[in-house]
């Protein structure tokens, strides 16, 4: 049986390939062809031989079920999501020109709050944010540069226009699948992808680790950068590893970690060896159990007043979370103006806050035909996605939206839009976003593309892994669309 | 180096070194019981119960197995998760070291290991166990050896390095001592003479367990007897499983991390391997068998242990702070 797409059905929903006459899309055609070429036998080979390196590398998550923990692959699907140059180009634009209005957003809150006494966002929605940390009020962090990574969900709708889902401000993870899905693509698809020419996105850690040392305390030429993790047992272990060996640097747990004298120290070998720069992969509550949380074992006592000392540099810096709250978010655009003067490029999806009473009447009146997200929730928990959603469900957000409205935002119903995928033998559409991966240092940097995740059970609209989710490959092309044949 | 990762190389070196060391015995040991089954009709018991004496899981197979039989004393040291000696739990705590210092080690090293782990932990290894034990046990070891020659090609040889050799020489040294010692536990079926056919057969089992087979009759003119079989395996300074030559490359390693002169010591694990170490240098296979075989050998492990804390407590102290 040919791996052709005779059978696909692109639905009512914007296809990444298809166009809506069923044509292909220009810069898929190579692809098309190559796919067409191959047995569905021929698929399977290459898509087991992607899936064995990921299994052989520990690219894994545990699942725990009885006594010991089995660990699975995430999906992984063999058919590359294509942006063409220009397409790229306006993505590019648009979140940096978000980033920058995100940091200076934060350099704002915690210092003078211009934007709250200029009326454009209310002192309480600041204020009652969960992720607010008033420890920070006044404390300069260096070069004023507060999300250092940011992951930035962007969609799809209907009409093909691209959409911030939301911004992932504290700990975004992700990145190394984006790097490992194109090692699996080159390894498994190498003629294919000599024939596009697609923008490398090997550089990341580099840049990482260029935008890390950046932010050194008092401008240290030669900073000791760390990688914190929670631990071999956290689920993305394997990436705080992955990135530390790409950028040639120390991987630390909390107990790695001294504080003396405000400074912070790693135990090594030879003595007590002091760090500056800090890639922390823990949440802030629980980096600290002096400040945060008493029971946190994860943390280094005494790490915070080392940091508000200005002796080690955390990215991201604590208190980002206030940034990628949802009812925050539904002021950047207002905020990219407020700052920058400008018009966002990236539009917002539209959103209702329950906080806002005439929002709150038309979300308790549309609940079953909304998306209602708890404000400080991420990873596709606290989500009620209104028209799947049974009776008791729908009743049970609408209790906790008047319990506490500042906790909840509702958003309609986003037809995510599609790509073709490879799922038991055919070829199907699964809904899909793309999560782009900034860096703030010197300069703000993007690798081309970012992660595309997908929403692997047929129909289902929750891309996120710890929801059954998988990923494929992103391809930016640099000109236009592969060599004509 | 950060202490935490200088422990887990040590004792991810170790691991390793202790599940080939059980590899090989095992398959020696189904070696010797094929020849000697049919000819004089020792039990199994005979047969294996040096093994788990050698190992120092007697007690623990004992509370968990009813009988003795060959089959049980395998898969006990081969595959129970129980056991923490058994080879399936040894590379199951070497990956797991591995794992915390993925950054450190080599791609390539974890990959190894890595496989190995998912092999032993698949239906095809019970499978290819089944089969034949003997294929079964040579693969491992050869698996176990690719790991090795995949840290020296792929890991810079710096501290991190250093540590698995440290780890690797000292389990091994720890390894070959008991392998010898198993003579010891081995009792000559009744009418058989020392230095008779059976004991030297005994004797050859031995140094094919630590593949000295070929290395000692290169030496010995075809004669194999207790006493030069140990005086090789205990004093020989360049075969690369002798008691000596291990604890000269420990001592190396000891002092590659230190950066101190060999003819000194700066820690305490410097100072007790350098006694060991001349001790191995000066003293005869006279004086080893003048002292007892066994109680060399026994105390030549307590002096393995005491270095092994010593090193642990000089470079890891801060693991054990709190």
């Amino acid at each position: 049986m040919q791996g052709s797409f005779d059978q696909y059905e692109s639905g009512h929903f914007f296809d990444e390939m298809f166009a809506g006459n069923g044509q292909v899309r220009p810069h898929y055609e190579l692809l098309r062809r190559r796919f067409c070429e191959m047995t569905t036998a021929e698929i399977d080979r290459k898509r087991v031989l992607a899936e064995k390196s990921y299994l052989n590398q520990g690219i894994t998550f545990t699942v725990y079920s009885g006594d010991e923990g089995t660990e699975r692959i995430m999906p992984f699907d063999l058919i590359p999501r294509i942006i063409p140059a220009d397409e790229w180009e306006m993505i590019e634009r648009g979140l940096v020109q978000r980033l920058s209005a995100l940091n200076l957003f934060l350099h704002d809150i915690y210092h003078g709050q211009r934007i709250v006494k200029e009326g454009i966002i209310p002192e309480e929605i600041i204020r009652s944010a969960k992720h607010f940390r008033p420890e920070l009020v006044g404390l300069d962090v260096p070069h004023g540069i507060y999300i250092h990574i940011c992951g930035t969900d962007l969609i799809r709708g209907a009409d093909g226009t691209y959409m911030v889902l939301e911004d992932n401000g504290r700990c975004p993870s992700g990145v190394s699948y984006l790097l490992e899905n194109r090692q699996a693509m080159k390894r498994v698809f190498p003629k294919l992808f000599n024939r596009y020419s697609v923008r490398p996105v090997d550089r990341y850690p580099q840049e990482l680790l260029a935008a890390l040392r950046h932010v050194a305390p008092h401008g240290n030429p030669d900073p000791t950068v760390v990688v914190l993790t929670p631990g071999i047992y956290n689920s993305a272990y394997f990436e705080h590893s992955f990135l530390a060996r790409a950028m040639g640097i120390e991987i630390v747990v909390g107990p790695d970690l001294v504080v003396e004298n405000s400074r912070v120290f790693m135990k090594t070998t030879k003595g007590l060896k002091q760090v500056d720069v800090i890639y922390r992969r823990i949440d802030d509550d629980f980096l600290d159990p002096t400040v945060f949380r008493k029971d946190s074992v994860l943390g280094v006592p005494g790490i915070v007043g080392a940091y508000r000392a200005g002796n080690v540099n955390l990215a991201n810096a604590l208190g980002t979370g206030v940034a990628d709250d949802k009812v925050t978010y539904y002021y950047v655009p207002a905020m990219i103006k407020f700052y920058l003067g400008e018009d966002p490029i990236l539009p917002n999806v539209e959103t209702f806050l329950s906080a806002v009473e005439n929002d709150r009447k038309y979300i308790l009146e549309n609940l079953e035909n909304l998306v209602v997200k708890a404000a400080n929730e991420s990873g596709g928990y606290g989500m009620m996605i209104g028209p799947h959603a049974s009776r008791e469900e729908i009743e049970k957000f609408r209790a906790a939206i008047i319990a506490d409205p500042r906790g909840y935002v509702a958003q309609p119903v986003i037809s995510l839009s599609r790509s073709p995928c490879y799922c038991d033998g055919s070829i199907e559409g699964r809904h899909i976003d793309l999560r782009p991966y900034i860096l703030a240092g010197k300069t703000t940097t993007i690798i081309p593309g970012g992660l595309t995740r997908v929403a692997m059970r047929k129909g289902s609209l929750v891309v996120n892994s710890s929801q059954g989710g998988g990923s494929k490959d992103t391809w930016v092309l640099d000109g236009e669309g592969g060599e004509p044949c | 180096m950060l202490s935490r990762v200088a422990d887990a190389c040590f004792w991810l070196s170790r691991y390793i070194e202790r599940a080939e060391a059980n590899a090989r015995i095992l398959d020696v040991n189904i070696q010797l019981l094929l020849d000697f089954e049919d000819q004089h009709g020792g039990t199994a018991a005979n047969h294996w119960q040096p093994i788990l004496a050698t190992l120092e899981d007697q007690e623990l197979f004992n509370e968990t197995h009813p009988d003795l039989s060959g089959d049980n004393v395998m898969s006990f040291v081969t595959f129970e998760k129980k056991n923490p000696h058994s080879i399936l739990s040894c590379v199951s705590i070497a990956r797991e070291n591995a794992r915390t210092v993925r950054e450190q080690i080599s791609s390539e090293m974890w990959e190894q290991i890595n496989r190995l782990y998912l092999y032993l932990h698949s239906p095809s290894a019970r499978a290819t166990f089944a089969e034949s034990p003997i294929d079964f046990y040579r693969s491992l070891v050869d698996s176990l050896h690719s790991f090795q020659g995949i840290t020296d090609a792929t890991m810079t040889h710096g501290e991190g390095w250093e540590f698995l050799q440290a780890g690797k020489f000292l389990e091994r040294a720890d390894s070959t001592s008991r392998v010898l010692d198993i003579k010891y536990h081995i009792l000559l079926p009744s009418g058989e003479r020392v230095g008779g056919n059976v004991d030297s057969t005994q004797w050859m089992a031995v140094l094919r367990s630590c593949s000295a087979m070929e290395a000692f009759l290169k030496i010995s003119h075809g004669r194999v007897s207790g006493w030069q079989v140990a005086e090789f395996l205990i004093l020989h300074d360049s075969f690369p499983r002798s008691l000596r030559f291990c604890v000269d490359h420990l001592d190396l390693a000891l002092h590659n991390i230190s950066g101190s002169e060999r003819t000194h010591f700066s820690n305490e694990a410097e100072r007790l391997c350098g006694v060991l170490r001349s001790n191995l240098d000066y003293t005869t296979i006279e004086a080893v068998f003048r002292t007892g075989l066994h109680q060399y050998l026994d105390q030549t492990q307590l002096r393995l242990t005491e270095i092994s804390g010593a090193l642990v407590k000089t470079f890891c102290t801060w693991m054990h702070e709190d």
